[in-house]
Formats: structure tokens, sequence, C-alpha cells
């Protein structure tokens, strides 16, 4: 009986588990729940099964290295090209830190204040919908036309792609005004400064926290796109340039990499939302 | 994570309801069936009285702008809290307690009319006086210390720990000071919401509803715990409810408010002895005076309010 209501009734369960998985609710994306050692180990079995697997059937089937390089080979070559992608990955990196800090704190800024006013927010929500739903990778062509092959037009991109994100999540956050704990810091003679940062953002910080994630990933993206538009750096331009070579294992490496960023992102903003916004079950 | 249990408290709660009902009938059935509705157990006062005045309430008016036009809120509200005193304010839903409350605590301006303590006029919130909520109203993103600390935080000064020390021990959570809200139950919460308040030693204490949600058993708890609190330390205590019995088991003086618009309706002294001990809600004594108030209000609006 006691069983059946567990299962049930999910939410119950958690909480007499001590609330050890609360996750961002907002947020689509998870880790998913807290793992045993077991599920671990099968995580880990399957990622071995799939990688021998496919070692095995390329020299099994003979498949030329153009169609698909063996594992081995990408991560040999990852190793020996290491020395000339580095500098590549520090300026994609460069370009995402720069361009998503400006875009995001203008992105935080715009949410913090429009979300004051409830008029303005009417008339600007519409064109920063249009902002988020237009690919900026298509700017860049003009982006570069303007700015030259630097770096900066990819750091506006960046800064494009992310900034509309993190403030229409942002803005959600902020728009959850809770009353009762406003005039709760207020019996307490709370200025309006200390409202926001000691009630609003708290408030909001689940929500700016899933804005900041899913507006980090689309920079990666734009920043990626942007460099394999022009210019000649960024591991952007690096995989352009090996995909002409027809250099498939340091193609597939570069892709290695890129996979390791995102998700070295996600896991950076999961574990900013269990520091700043477990509290919301 | 509101009805977390809830299901089991509303069953709870409402068993309670009916108990309490039954036997607030069963007393009429049996002895005091002819409780005459002019007779009346509490007395009435007027401002006449000569008692020490803390927070005097002239005939304050509040309306709130709404798109279907002016909600008359309060009605030229008189009302005198008196020095230590525990006043109850008493009134159907909708009749305007919240706003009394917040325009006494500054959250609110008023049309007309002013609110003083002592002689300063209250326009904004004031350090003498602290609020406490209908639901705890603690900020689910610190733990209890931190929440106890926001007042100190707030008004940029270091927490009076051996204050807040003693006061968590007071109220039975110590030791809990590493725990969030939603670990805690709504009691507890409650509670918890008690030691903030009283952290920053206000001397009036106005609490607008603040065990309404609870279940029956822990609101019985958390009123004898408030009796006991407003006997050790005489704070001036405003209290709105909309259980009569709740009223006259906590007040020395019971404030009954009417509905659209706001008012007054009338006061009465409640002297009964404290300590009070829950069992005195179902003496007789004490159920005429139910009666009485909850008879006088249904006959002056029409409203309902709820033996409870
Ligand atoms: N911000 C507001 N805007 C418009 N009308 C309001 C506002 N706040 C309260 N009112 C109206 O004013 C009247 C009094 O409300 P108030 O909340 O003070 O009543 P209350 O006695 O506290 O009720 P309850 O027992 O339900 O808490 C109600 O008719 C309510 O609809
Ligand atoms: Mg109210």
């Amino acid at each position: 009986m006691d069983k059946v209501l567990g299962d049930k009734i999910p939410e119950f369960n958690k909480k007499a588990a001590g609330g050890g998985n609360v996750g961002l609710s907002g947020a689509s994306f998870s880790l998913g729940d807290h793992r045993t050692k077991f599920e671990t180990l099968v995580i880990i079995l399957i990622a071995v099964v799939i990688i021998g697997g496919t070692e095995l059937s390329l020299v099994l089937f003979n498949v030329p290295q153009y169609v698909l390089p063996k594992p081995s080979l990408i991560v040999s070559a990852l190793f020996t090209e290491w020395k000339f992608l580095w500098p590549h990955i520090l300026i994609t990196i460069y370009e995402l830190l720069t361009g998503f800090a400006i875009g995001a704190s203008i992105g935080f800024v715009l949410a913090a204040v429009i979300t004051q006013f409830p008029f303005v927010e009417k008339i600007v929500t519409p064109y920063i919908l249009l902002l988020v739903t237009t690919p900026m990778l298509a700017l860049v062509p003009l982006l570069i036309l303007r700015f030259g092959f630097g770096s900066e037009p990819r750091i506006i991109a960046v800064a494009l792609a992310s900034g509309p994100m993190v403030m229409i999540n942002s803005a959600t956050g902020f728009r959850r005004v809770d009353l009762a704990k406003i005039a709760l810091a207020r019996s307490f003679g709370a200025s309006t400064l200390q409202i926001f940062t000691k009630i609003r953002i708290p408030m909001a910080m689940p929500m700016i926290i899933v804005g900041l994630m899913v507006g980090s990933i689309f920079g990666l993206l734009t920043a990626i796109g942007a460099e394999m538009v022009g210019g000649a750096e960024g591991l952007g331009n690096r995989l352009t340039y090996y995909s002409a070579l027809i250099r498939m294992p340091q193609f597939f490496a570069i892709i290695l990499i890129l996979a390791f960023m995102g998700i070295s992102i996600y896991v950076f903003f999961f574990w900013l939302g269990k520091k700043w916004a477990s509290w919301e079950t | 994570m509101k009805w977390r249990g809830s299901l089991r408290e509303r069953c709870l709660l409402r068993a309670v309801q009916i108990c309490n009902i039954i036997s607030v009938s069963a007393a009429f059935f049996q002895g005091n069936f002819t409780v005459p509705k002019t007779e009346k157990t509490a007395k009435r006062t007027g401002p006449e009285a000569n008692h020490a005045v803390k927070m005097a309430i002239r005939e304050a008016s509040k309306s709130y702008q709404t798109r279907s036009g002016a909600v008359h809120a309060l009605d030229k509200v008189s009302l005198d809290v008196r020095e230590g005193e525990f006043l109850c304010i008493l009134g159907p839903s909708g009749c305007g307690k919240t706003t009394l409350l917040w325009s006494m605590a500054g959250l609110h301006t008023l049309s007309s009319g002013d609110i003083r303590l002592g002689n300063e006029p209250i326009t904004k919130p004031h350090p003498e006086i602290a609020m406490i909520f209908q639901d705890a109203n603690l900020l689910p993103w610190r733990n209890l210390a931190k929440n106890i600390e926001l007042p100190f935080e707030l008004k940029r000064r270091p927490p009076d720990r051996a204050r807040i020390d003693k006061l968590l021990e007071r109220v039975g959570l110590a030791g809990f000071e590493n725990k969030f809200p939603r670990e805690l139950s709504g009691g507890m919460q409650q509670r918890a919401s008690i030691v903030r308040s009283l952290s920053v030693d206000p001397s009036v204490l106005l609490m607008d509803e603040p065990f309404g949600a609870l279940d029956a058993f822990t609101r019985d708890e958390m009123n004898l715990l408030i009796q006991e609190i407003w006997m050790e330390t005489r704070k001036t205590i405003a209290f709105v409810t909309h259980s009569i019995s709740e009223a006259i088991f906590l007040a020395d003086r019971v404030a009954v408010m009417s509905a659209r618009p706001g008012r007054i309706a009338e006061i009465y002294d409640i002297d009964i002895p404290r300590p009070r001990a829950i069992d005195i809600q179902t003496e007789p004594d004490f159920i005429k005076q139910v009666l009485d108030i909850k008879s006088r209000i249904e006959h002056g609006r029409g409203a309902k309010v709820a033996i409870t």
C-alpha cells in the first residue's frame, strides 16, 4: 500500500528522500536523477560498446577513412594536432566568452528594467521575440562586410544570439513577483535596491540560470557557425579547413572538442543551478 | 509544495470543525437553549475608556482603484490599539482586515484619515512595528538562520545572536537553523516567522491570520504559544482572524468589522483570566460569547463567519 502510494506521488517520494534531486524545473534539461553506481557502469559500458563496435566494424568492412575514421585514429589525431588546434580553441572560447558576457549583461539588465514597466514590456517583447527566433547566423556575412574578418563580427553575432535568450528567460523570472515577499522586506525597512537584490533577483534566479544556459549554448552554435562563414581562425574555420582537405580524423577530433565544450557549459550551469536555485522544487 | 499532506490536514481540519460545531450545538441544545440574543456576555466599550493608546487609527478610509471602479475597502475606521493589549480584529472575508493591517504597518497609504504610533504618523514602515503574514512568508532560498537574519541584513546591523538563539529555543526551533523552509512543517515555518519578527524587538506586532492555513491541532498549539509569548513580552498585538473562537480565546478586546465598506461594527471586552487553556473553548460561557458575537455579525450584515 505504502509502496503504491509512493509510486503514484513522485513528489512525495522525492521529499521523503530528503529532497536530494531538486533540479531546474523551468529547464527541459536534466542530468537525470542521482545515479547509482550500477547505472553509471551501464552508461560507461554502452559507450565502450558503441566506440569499440564502431572501431571493429570499420576495420571489418574496410570503410575508407574519408567516409568515417576509426575512433582510435580520431583520438590520436586529437593528440598529434593539438599544438595546431589549441590557438583556435582559445579564439573560439574568447569569442564565446566576450560575446556572451556582452549579450548576457545587456539581456539581464534589460529584463530587470523592462519588467518594472508593464507598458514598456508589452511594446518591447515582440521585438525581443523576433531577435530570439531569427537565426543571428544569417547576419554574419553582413557583419563581416562592416567589421572585416577579425573577431568582432563573430563576437557581435554571439552577443546577438545569446542576449535575447538571457533576456526573455530572465524576464519570465522577474515577472514572478510575490507581493507578500516584497511587503515583508519593506516592513523591515528595505530600500528599493535591497528589494531588488534580496528578493527579486533570488526569486528570478532559477529562470535566469536557465536563460544563461540556453543563451551560452546558442552562443557556442553561433560562434562556430560564424567562423565557418568567414575568417581564418577558430574551431569553425578549422572544420571547413580539414573537411576541404578531407582530413577526417582531424575533422572529427574538432567535433570531439566541440562536444566537450557544449557538455562543459551544460554541466557548469547545472552545477550553478544546484547551488543557487535548488530551493525551487 | 503547498499541497503536501494537505488532504490529510484538510480532513483533520474538517473533522475538528465538525466536532466543534457539534459540541457548540450540543451545548446549545442541552442547557443554553434559552440564550437570549440580546443578553450580552461580552461588554461593549467605547473609545472613552481610560487607557494608554499605542496606536490610534482615525477615520481611516481606503479605496482601491480597479478596472470595474473603486472598491471601498475601509470606510472611516477609527480604532485605538492600547499599550500592551492583545487586540483581535474579527470579520468576514473581504471586509478589509488585511487592508487595515497593511495600513497600520505603513505598507499602504490611506485615501484619507490617519494612523499614528504615539504621536508619529505612520506613512511608511516603522522599525517599532513588525508584521507577521498569513503563510509564514519565509524566503525559500534561505535557510532558517538566514531567514531570521533578514531584518538585520536589511537594516545593515549585525544580527543579535543571543536574542535570536533565545527565541529559537523558546519556540522549540533550536537545532533547525540549517533547514530550509520546505523541510519544515507549516507550524514550524510560522514559528520561525514569529522569531524573525520578534528578533528585532518591535513594540507592536501585527498578525494577519497567521494561523489560518494550519490544521486545527497545530493552530491550538500556536494559539497557546502566542499567548505565552504575549504574557512574557507584553507586546502590543493586533491579530486579524476570521475565527470567532480564536479571537475570543486570544484577545483582551475583539473588534468586529463589517464588510463593504469595511467598518468597525463593535468592540467586545473579553474578561477571561489568563493563562487560558485550550479547553475553555468548550465551556458554556465561552460558547455563549461565540454565539453572541456570531448572532450580532449575522444580525448586522447578513455576513457569514465560520464558528471554528
Ligand atoms: N490591491 C487591491 N486592489 C483592488 N481591490 C483590493 C485590493 N486589495 C484588496 N481589495 C479589495 O478590498 C476589499 C478588502 O480586502 P482585504 O484583503 O483587506 O480583506 P480581508 O478582510 O483581509 O479579507 P480576507 O479575510 O479574505 O483576507 C476586498 O473587497 C478586496 O477585493
Ligand atoms: Mg486578508
